[in-house]
């Protein structure tokens, strides 16, 4: 633990302060000024008195990838409430098979790593399981993975997904890092 | 529209007793953390229905602290109260929370 | 108009959440049942404040519904997330339901670096 306090600066950063006031003013219900000021106040205060260690490349909002991702994400919400119901009024005898896959990403990212975790839990038949940082490895379960080819199906969906993740977040760097790999 | 949130209502109580069952008979304290979520959404959903019912949205504040805190429980049990399984090459290296 | 929107929404996120509870009590294993659980669960309760949004649509409501509704969204993958890999390391794995299981050998396979 000692090493990570020590990494930690006192600083001020602009997303983070957008962020919190924009929650306390959610949180009073209505949008007014003296809201807003106190909220800013609280921000800045709150951010010198619990400096968090940085937290690597910073995202970059893309608005088009964005509004894609966003979309398809709330597709996917909605889509998986179907089959699942299905599966669960069919009972135990005819549930399918499933599997436990690794899929290798292409961006490094803990940044772009995090949004696809969130992501992967709104869409149908996925769980994060467990990552390897390492070699930034992502260990899904897959419902209904019964046979070779939806597992590689399941593959090339999750790198689908993080191709729309980097589009809608990436760095330039993590816009290299995809290109790079061919695919 | 009574009709409808009696429905509704029905529906939701069904839910809840299913989520029940899967707590009283476990089997291992996970699936009972994972159930009891699924209960909490189910009361969530249910205080937003008495909204509507009565007209009158007293319970906003409620359903903010449940969303803050409803998670808190499985994230417990699933650090604290399984055993970590002891292996010398576990898959994440970093110092994951 | 707007009541029989209410209503469907309503009607909608009761039965999804449904889904959940006769998920998690039919379903074989833990995993499959945490599927039902995280999805069907997000699933309702958004479309049940998607439904008292409609019916109280004042900034008040809005700005706490819209809250609520975020923070659902953060923090049931958390803890999904951290309650599979639980129960993946503590041994509760079915193999008899398992295709292929890519972690296992991951756990096996001394790491590199």
């Amino acid at each position: 633990m000692r090493e990570s306090t020590a990494g930690r600066r006192r600083a001020v950063r602009l997303p983070a302060v957008v962020w919190l006031t924009l929650v306390w003013v959610l949180l009073w219900d209505r949008p007014t000024v003296a809201n807003l000021l106190s909220g800013l106040v609280l921000a800045v205060l709150l951010q010198l008195a619990f400096p968090l260690p940085p937290v690597g490349p910073q995202l970059r909002l893309r608005p088009f990838g964005l509004a894609v991702f966003a979309l398809r994400a709330a597709a996917d919400l909605l889509h998986s409430a179907g089959p699942l119901a299905w599966q669960a009024a069919g009972g135990r005898g005819r549930c399918a098979r499933n599997s436990v896959i690794a899929v290798p990403l292409r961006t490094r990212s803990d940044s772009i790593l995090t949004i696809m975790a969130i992501a992967l839990s709104a869409t149908p038949g996925t769980l994060v399981l467990d990552v390897r940082h390492s070699d930034a490895t992502l260990f899904l379960h897959v419902l209904g993975a019964g046979d070779d080819a939806a597992v590689a199906k399941a593959r090339r969906d999750v790198q689908a997904l993080e191709r729309r993740t980097v589009r809608a977040f990436g760095t330039r760097d993590d816009l290299r890092a995809l290109a790079g790999d061919g695919t | 529209m009574t009709a409808v949130l009696g429905a509704v209502a029905a529906v939701l109580f069904l839910a809840a007793v299913c989520t029940l069952v899967r707590i009283v008979r476990g089997p291992s304290m996970l699936d009972r953390a994972m159930a009891l979520d699924v209960l909490l959404a189910v009361i969530m959903a249910g205080l937003g229905v008495s909204a509507v019912a009565e007209g009158d949205t007293w319970v906003m504040p409620t359903l903010l602290a449940l969303s803050l805190l409803a998670f808190v429980g499985s994230v417990a049990v699933a650090r604290f109260l399984v055993p970590h399984a002891a292996r010398p090459d576990e898959p994440d290296q970093g110092a994951d929370a | 108009m707007r009541t029989a929107f209410t209503a469907a929404l309503l009607l909608l996120g009761a039965g999804a959440s449904l889904s959940a509870g006769l998920g998690v009590l039919r379903l074989p294993d833990l995993f499959t049942r945490m599927h039902a659980a995280t999805k069907s669960q997000a699933v309702g309760l958004l479309l049940v404040l998607a439904g008292v949004g409609v019916r109280f649509p004042t900034v008040e409501v809005l700005t706490s519904l819209a809250l609520v509704a975020l923070l659902q969204l953060i923090t049931v993958p958390v803890a999904a997330h951290l309650v599979g890999r639980a129960a993946y390391r503590t041994g509760r794995v079915d193999r008899g339901l398992l295709h292929t299981d890519e972690l296992e050998r991951a756990l096996e396979a001394p790491d590199e670096d």
